[in-house]
């Protein structure tokens, strides 16, 4: 009974991040359509800071590497190693959304903003609701340590870190594509 | 996926194998995939450093895109377990999201890339072709 | 202070016109009425513990319905109000609306029809039949069952809201297309109440999809393999999986233009950069398959009745479901035929073209199909079949005006004109409604107890399809005469026989909604006389008919073991339809009003942005959050019914036979 309900939570919330990522398909066409019109203002190559960026990608594989170990140590029962790469989960990628808000912040006073150009609203609203989805991540990995430290680990608990593991590796997948078109080919192009 | 749960069936000392064997399949993929950035990011500042000259266009763009579709995949079968037997109905429905993706993305950018060009003033036209790279 | 609180809401916001107004009074008059209703016969609790908190997907299915038939009338009348300014406004004459009025009126109309009234009859059928003909239980998630539902509801009372407060609505079609929808053309509250509308509704309706996918892979009877489902299920399976793939364009391109509206971005603006066409682009991604996403059930449902009917198994079940599968797969790649006027040029319009001209041949399969089915079978011409036969006549003559749209020269022609709109609606009204009327009177001794009344089913029937022509054809005539679409005022004074002539289809379709009306009212005065005794009244050929009618609340008391296709017609051809000599312990998911919280913080939080309210709009979100954590970390969400509570029932059931 509670094997199937394993298999159809996991397949449902699966279902879900597919949905996810259709929704990050509209945002990365609205970018690929957006970003030449940049209205006067600078284009992507002359605004990237791409070692800053490396840095910030290298962070966020790391936390998805740690998430992992994270939902492995809680299956096999080890918590006192699972809180800890929880805790370096959420530290990683707290420090990759603190990085990625200096980014914005660096646009921001130098006049490009959201506001500017569609190019710059394109950018912001893919990479922002890239962050925000980390953002509520760390919400939930809050909530998630609240709970196991009242609960302990119980089936239920494990199957909902796996869920937060599949969800954090996720947007790392994402985070490879962002990289790939809107910061690399940004500046290449 | 449901790796976690057949993990669940050990006990004792097989679990510290168990425990060092996945981590050591994790960190596979964690090295993977940072060498596949590291590639990507080298070849992109080499071909801005040398003002396109050194990789042109041509090479660096598909390279990336090449790097990229490789992480993912790395990312898919060492992070995600997505080889696993359980997850049967996972790759389908990836792979069909996937293929959506690609469809949203690349029938966009062709659509309105004419919708761009033939609603054009031309003036404008010929100043957007000087803007942009490509 | 007061602008955190109350954001852009003011006193002059409240009703003052005479449509807000009268708006506004008719639902507080239907909700006082309901109220005194509920304190007279004391049935609040009633209705709390047996309705609303449940996660039944039987009840859940019959409130969709009901809410869906509400906002079915709602659409109506803004068609009623329509018509009647189009037959009046002809040369001098302006019509009693004004041109702004009249396009927020045919926005909602759109909208309404679309969201709220077909998607709530599919969704409500989807949630009725599918468990039952896949036998089992419930669906995998009974909680976003209730979620679902419930966020349809908050969508429905805030696309109303606008009565009571701000007066206005979207003007700029039912899709909201930009840059008319941008902050610059529409300042007001109208966009928002439809953007937010749309958006809740859509998570609702993301959520089910979600939800029934995952029941028909991972619910199944056992045995009852893929290819051994029933084309209704089948149907559901690729309704599903289109609702997955293109509901989040959905979300995203409203997600984007909010983004324009309230942070002053420039994805869709006419300045700055921003790219109004691409907008267009990414709804019609969206909403392309979302016609198929309300066609598909309905062809599922044709399936069943054509089979039954004749008493004939399904002709080419493999061709059939291979259709459905193409019928998705094409759906997703003929948008742009929607803008082919656009200026894409002849290449990309050629591509679409072509494959939009592909869709009618998965189409003709089933059609086909359903032919054969009925050659050689001894047919019974109940009146769902009647409503199969009046689709054949409509949807064949609208589908032929869609390949005739699908080629770009023609399109150029007749795009935006009243025969696009007589199109859309033969495909809406012709397909997708006349199988949910043929469903209802189908499935309605199943989950009622007695049959509808056969006699007045026919007459609305007959009303229905001479209204129709009456109504349509002028509109197709029209639309080669050059009329356009969404015009408030016309000069050509050949038209008006045209506009008149179909007011009196509208009259004669609105006599045969009420014929429908009557039919329940006298079928529930005549419920004793039309009892249904047997579970299988029709001659029925898949699961759900084995269940006693009204089907009991845990559906089977054994779940089924399924061998092959039509698993009740090889079950009774076999006779192994007796009783069970041992049962077991049944679990069902307990009843939540979780659902009906969140959706009440969902329904907060879309007001408050509708209105700039910082401070609801906050508490809104926490309360959504909250309230899903509570729920999530609940482990006290199923009760068992012991065997012997399960035999007892069954045994007194089946003595008290056909009461």
């Amino acid at each position: 009974m509670e094997e199937t309900k394993n298999e159809k939570t996991l397949l449902g919330f699966w279902i879900y991040l597919m949905t996810d990522l259709t929704m990050f398909a509209g945002l990365f066409a609205a970018y690929a359509v957006l970003r030449t019109n940049t209205f006067g203002g600078p284009p992507m190559r002359d605004i990237v800071n791409l070692p800053f960026v490396l840095i910030e990608t290298l962070v966020l594989l790391l936390s998805s590497f740690t998430s992992g170990i994270a939902v492995l140590s809680a299956t096999l029962g080890r918590i006192k190693s699972m809180v800890l790469m929880l805790c370096l989960t959420f530290l990683l990628g707290a420090s990759f959304l603190g990085m990625e808000l200096y980014e914005f912040h660096n646009l921001f006073i130098e006049g490009n903003t959201f506001q500017r150009s569609g190019f710059l609203s394109s950018y912001f609203g893919l990479v922002g609701t890239h962050g925000l989805h980390i953002f509520a991540g760390l919400i939930w990995l809050m909530i998630l340590l609240v709970f196991v430290a009242r609960k302990g680990l119980t089936k239920g608990m494990v199957r909902k870190l796996t869920l937060f593991g599949i969800f954090w590796h996720f947007l790392d997948i994402v985070w490879i594509f962002i990289f790939t078109f809107v910061y690399l080919m940004g500046a290449a192009l | 996926m449901d790796i976690y749960l057949y993990l669940c069936l050990f006990d004792g000392g097989s679990i510290m194998k168990e425990y060092y064997k996945q981590i050591a399949f994790y960190s596979v993929g964690l090295l993977s995939a940072a060498i596949l950035t590291l590639v990507a990011y080298i070849l992109t500042q080499i071909h801005v450093n040398s003002y396109h000259e050194v990789i042109p266009h041509a090479v660096l763009i598909p390279s990336v895109l090449i790097l990229a579709f490789l992480q993912m995949c790395v990312q898919l079968v060492f992070f995600l377990h997505i080889t696993n037997k359980s997850s049967r109905w996972n790759v389908v429905f990836f792979l069909m999201t996937f293929g959506g993706v690609l469809v949203i993305i690349i029938a966009s950018v062709w659509i309105m890339y004419h919708l761009n060009y033939n609603m054009t003033p031309v003036q404008i036209n010929q100043y957007i072709q000087d803007q942009s790279g490509l | 202070m007061i602008g955190f609180i109350f954001g852009k809401l003011t006193w002059n916001d409240l009703p003052h016109q005479w449509f807000t107004i009268g708006g506004t009074l008719s639902m507080m008059l239907m909700g006082l009425a309901a109220a005194l209703f509920l304190t007279r016969t004391k049935k609040w609790k009633w209705l709390w513990k047996e309705w609303l908190t449940s996660t039944d997907p039987k009840k859940i299915g019959i409130m969709y319905m009901i809410l869906a038939g509400l906002m079915f009338f709602r659409g109506a009348l803004d068609a009623m109000m329509i018509w009647l300014q189009q037959a009046m406004a002809l040369g001098a004459s302006s019509g009693y609306l004004d041109p702004s009025h009249f396009q927020q009126i045919f926005t909602s109309h759109g909208d309404i029809m679309v969201f709220f009234a077909t998607m709530g009859f599919l969704t409500g059928l989807l949630n009725l039949i599918m468990p039952l003909q896949i036998g089992t239980r419930d669906l995998s998630f009974p909680f976003l069952n209730t979620l679902g539902f419930w966020l349809y509801v908050a969508g429905a009372i805030l696309i109303n809201m606008f009565f009571v407060f701000g007066g206005e609505f979207a003007a700029g079609g039912w899709l909201g297309q930009t840059p008319l929808t941008e902050l610059l053309y529409s300042p007001g509250v109208g966009v928002d109440y439809w953007i937010w509308s749309l958006q809740i509704s859509g998570a609702g309706s993301l959520l089910s999809g979600i939800n029934f996918l995952v029941t028909i892979l991972k619910n199944r009877a056992p045995g009852m393999k893929l290819m051994f489902m029933p084309l209704f299920s089948w149907a559901t399976l690729c309704s599903s999986i289109l609702i997955v793939t293109v509901f989040p364009i959905l979300a995203i391109t409203l997600g984007m233009l909010t983004l324009d509206r309230y942070l002053g971005m420039h994805f869709f603006t006419a300045t700055a950069g921003g790219n109004p066409m691409m907008y267009i682009n990414l709804i019609w991604m969206w909403g392309h398959p979302e016609v198929y996403i309300l066609i598909l059930p309905s062809f599922g449902i044709y399936s069943e009745i054509v089979s039954t009917f004749s008493h004939k198994k399904l002709a080419g079940y493999i061709s059939q479901v291979v259709a459905l599968i193409l019928i998705s797969l094409l759906a997703l790649m003929v948008w742009l035929h929607h803008f082919f006027t656009m200026g894409a040029g002849a290449d990309v319009n050629a591509f679409f073209g072509i494959t939009t001209m592909f869709i009618a041949i998965p189409t003709g399969v089933q059609i086909l199909n359903w032919m054969f089915t009925m050659f050689r079978g001894r047919i019974t011409f109940d009146s769902p079949l009647y409503w199969f036969l009046g689709f054949i006549s409509t949807f064949t003559f609208g589908g032929m005006a869609g390949v005739l749209l699908a080629s770009p020269a023609a399109d150029y022609q007749l795009h935006n004109s009243l025969f696009l709109v007589a199109h859309f609606h033969t495909m809406i009204v012709g397909g997708a409604l006349f199988g949910i009327f043929s469903g209802i009177t189908f499935w309605f001794p199943k989950f009622i107890g007695f049959k509808l009344n056969e006699k007045l089913g026919k007459y609305a029937f007959w009303l229905w399809l001479i209204g129709f022509f009456l109504s349509f054809v002028p509109l197709y005539i029209l639309g080669f005469m050059g009329a356009t679409r969404r015009m408030d005022h016309y000069t050509n004074p050949a038209w008006q026989p045209l506009f008149m002539t179909s007011v009196i289809g509208f009259i004669v379709i609105a006599l045969g909604a009420g014929m429908q009306v009557l039919q329940i009212i006298v079928s529930i005065w005549q419920r004793k006389k039309n009892r249904d005794t047997t579970g299988d009244p029709w001659g029925g050929r898949s699961l759900e008919w084995s269940t006693p009618s009204p089907v009991p609340f845990y559906n089977f008391a054994i779940i089924p073991r399924v061998t092959g296709r039509d698993a009740f017609w090889e079950m009774k051809e076999k006779g192994i339809v007796s009783s069970p000599d041992k049962y077991e312990d049944i679990e069902l998911p307990k009843n939540t009003a979780m659902g009906i919280y969140v959706a009440f913080f969902a329904l907060v939080f879309a007001f408050a942005m509708v209105w700039h309210m910082t401070l609801f709009a906050i508490l809104g979100l926490l309360g959504i959050i909250v309230c899903v954590v509570l729920r999530t970390f609940d482990e006290d969400t199923t009760y068992v019914i012991p065997a012997a509570e399960v035999e007892r029932i069954e045994n007194e059931r089946r003595q008290h036979g056909g009461d």
